[in-house]
């Protein structure tokens, strides 16, 4: 028996360093690019182009993530994932950060070992209808059947909601998102539903999209964020101060057009996000602080742009998409954007 | 075993050279190295999942489910467990499994034999369906049966009605569900009874033909007896049985009993995938049998049915088995198909749970565990009924 005691004290010892790991923000920097987890498709968020390049709100966070650790947007591999996929890719370590419309929740930031950076885009759950069926609120879809993705809060809002109205319905669900669509557009489903963002895209992809109403009622809070792994601080303060920057610049007005400008600029707040040193040449230390160069947050609103730009560029007027800023709007404009000061 | 004994005591072998001490040796050595592999990985896992703080154990299976289900035998819905919803899934892969082969079967069977059929159109529709059908992906079959059986069928609210009692629409097909009143055991008492006499008629017409040559017709009698006993205790006890009929009220049905189309498309893509399968397993197991079993058998004067009935399906049986085996338990495993089209088998509802918990590795312990089970349930099924049919020599 002795004799054979050491191979269990190797294979133990082995399983030991096996679970030791390098920090991520480290892993990034050696292998120089970043495993972005975006969604399968869902135009505004994470979608490829005719070209084939992924865009979209999710996406254009990833690539300020590359632009603060490398100084370059492009260093970004994409993973596409499904619902049910997207969150052992990211706590097996196969992805390094996960930028797929995601709601935060406690079970998912505590039990899950899964940590938010912040919210992209506050969104809540609606419904879409077929115009022809004569509903005009979602109180008023008793005993409907209703199709949506599988593996989501979708789901579970879905239930709370009916359930806290009294009303009946029948659940359908897919793993796909084009499947969940194809069987509305069969009419399997009476409604739709899933966040009210990703109904206005889906329903850019219906063949008479004007035959179809997005009901008014927004019946859950989804706060849509990236999110990292637990116990990871480094990489964590990447990911979040990543955002921050991003509203930062919009709030103090620095754009991708301008920010060379800005860097002459005498704003003690935007000589902080930029990194401008001192007068005497020494450095502001936030870069270095938080593992960056100093040139982070430059990096960022030069090759992304700042928050409102994305969403501009994404989601906003100039898009089929043609969502208004809303609860998206920075803070001082009435909305819930607010970003933490870089002091 | 007396010579074992016997030569220890002749010549001292040393225990190095002694083969039954080194096979033993080996046999444990091998052993305490996949102990100490599966423990390895057993600490690992438990060790990385401590370090992302990720929850492991199995508590999550008496919270709160909170999801719905679409179909589910049990009565599941959203106030029920996690345990719950992982058995209803199960209890969902075992019906269409279940189903599934007897479906195949049956068509494999009756594609089998018209396969070898002598005229010429029969043959070759049999060989074209099993060429066609066997060579394209069932994944893409079950999406084109889902298609086929959603997309022409109307909506609910002009949905075909069959004599009123049942609805089919593109929500599935509505039925009437029989409620059960009082007395309505009496039925079940009727129909154990016509069982019992059944079994008795058909030995007592067995030895009377062996002693008198004179044939009774007992299968016909006992399948009377099976259909008419049932019904005339229920009349005896006053037809105790309503019908909840299905009805059109606001978007879908209300009441009676659904068949969702999901459920349908899959079980039609199951069951006519691996019915081609079966269907060669068939052909084999005839064309292994020698044709002069056939001609003495005709030349006895036995009638073409008979024997095929009595003559070549006993010993062809022999030979299709094995294989069938297999496909029952490809159909089971292929039956993780549907999350797909979004049929709450027992993957697409731990996958919910997955989701919901972000327990991966318990789940996928359960997946492992439950389909590992029902393989070789089927698996020790068949070679059960594998050895009553063998050959037996007198």
């Amino acid at each position: 028996m002795k004799k054979y005691a050491w191979i269990i004290g190797a294979a133990v010892s082995l399983a030991a360093a096996g679970a030791a790991s390098a920090g991520t923000l480290d892993d990034v920097k050696a292998k120089g690019f970043i495993q972005c987890g975006v969604s399968q498709g869902l135009i505004g968020f994470s979608n490829p182009d005719a070209q084939n390049n992924w865009t979209g709100l999710d996406v254009d966070y990833c690539r300020a993530v590359a632009a603060a650790v490398f100084g370059d947007a492009s260093k970004v591999k994409y993973t596409s994932l499904s619902a049910k996929d997207r969150f052992p890719a990211l706590q097996s370590g196969e992805i390094d950060i996960l930028s797929r419309n995601t709601t935060w929740t406690m079970g998912r930031d505590t039990a899950q070992g899964l940590k938010f950076a912040g919210v992209m885009y506050y969104d809540g759950q609606g419904f879409m209808v077929k115009k022809a069926l004569g509903v005009d609120s979602a109180l008023k879809l008793n005993g409907a059947a209703v199709c949506t993705q599988t593996g989501t809060t979708t789901e579970l809002n879905l239930a709370d909601y009916f359930k806290a109205n009294k009303m009946e319905y029948k659940l359908v669900a897919f793993e796909k998102n084009e499947e969940v669509l194809a069987a509305y557009q069969d009419g399997r489903c009476d409604a739709y539903t899933t966040d009210q963002s990703g109904i206005y895209a889906e329903r850019l992809k219906l063949a008479t999209p004007d035959d179809h109403l997005v009901l008014p009622e927004l019946i859950s809070k989804e706060p849509l964020g990236p999110l990292v792994r637990q116990g990871d601080d480094a990489w964590f303060n990447v990911a979040k101060w990543t955002y921050y920057a991003l509203l930062n610049a919009e709030e103090l007005g620095v754009t991708a057009a301008n920010v060379d400008e800005m860097m002459k600029s005498e704003n003690p707040e935007i000589k902080r996000l930029l990194g401008v040193k001192n007068a005497d040449g020494t450095a502001q230390g936030f870069g270095t602080g938080i593992g960056l160069s100093e040139e982070w947050a430059y990096n960022i609103v030069k090759q992304v742009g700042n928050y409102g730009e994305i969403f501009e560029r994404n989601l906003g007027q100039s898009t089929n998409m043609k969502i208004a800023r809303g609860k998206n709007a920075l803070w001082k404009d009435g909305g819930l954007q607010y970003g933490m000061p870089i002091r | 075993m007396s010579q074992a004994s016997g030569h220890t005591g002749d010549r001292r072998i040393s225990l190095w050279n002694d083969p039954r001490v080194r096979s033993v040796a080996a046999q444990v050595f091998l052993a305490l190295v996949l102990i100490a592999f599966y423990f390895a990985i057993f600490q690992n896992l438990t060790e990385n999942l401590k370090l992302r703080n990720i929850t492991s154990g199995w508590d999550f299976l008496n919270k709160t489910a909170g999801f719905d289900i679409n179909t589910s035998l049990t009565g599941y819905n959203s106030n029920s467990s996690y345990y719950e919803a992982l058995k209803a899934g199960f209890l969902n892969t075992l019906l269409v499994a279940v189903l599934g082969i007897i479906f195949a079967t049956v068509i494999g069977f009756i594609v089998g034999v018209m396969r070898l059929s002598k005229n010429w159109v029969v043959a070759k529709v049999a060989t074209a369906y099993i060429e066609i059908l066997r060579n394209i992906p069932l994944l893409l079959q079950i999406f084109v049966w889902y298609g086929a059986v959603l997309k022409p069928l109307p909506g609910p609210r002009d949905a075909l009605s069959i004599g009123g009692v049942a609805f089919l629409s593109n929500r599935g097909l509505v039925l009437a569900r029989p409620i059960w009143g009082d007395g309505a055991w009496m039925g079940l008492v009727g129909l154990a009874l016509a069982l019992v006499l059944a079994v008795v008629i058909g030995r007592w017409a067995k030895r009377h033909q062996m002693a008198t040559g004179i044939h009774f017709p007992a299968r016909w009698v006992g399948a009377g007896l099976i259909i008419a006993l049932p019904l005339a205790f229920f009349a005896l006890a006053g037809w105790p049985v309503t019908f909840d009929y299905p009805e059109l009220g606001g978007f879908n049905f209300k009441g009676g009993a659904t068949i969702v189309p999901e459920f349908m498309a899959l079980l039609l893509a199951l069951s006519i995938y691996t019915a081609t399968y079966i269907a060669e397993a068939v052909r084999a197991g005839i064309q292994a049998i020698s044709h002069g079993q056939t001609e003495a058998a005709l030349a006895l004067g036995l009638r073409q049915g008979l024997v095929t009935r009595l003559v070549v399906m006993p010993q062809a049986m022999r030979v299709i088995i094995p294989p069938l085996a297999s496909q029952y338990l490809n159909l089971t495993k292929n039956s993780s198909l549907a999350v797909a089209i979004g049929y709450p088998d027992l993957v697409y509802t731990g996958g919910t749970v997955l989701n919901q918990t972000g327990q991966a590795v318990e789940i996928v312990f359960i997946w492992m565990a439950v389909y590992l089970s029902l393989s070789l349930i089927t698996s020790a099924f068949m070679n059960w009924f594998n050895a009553k049919m063998r050959l037996v020599e007198r």
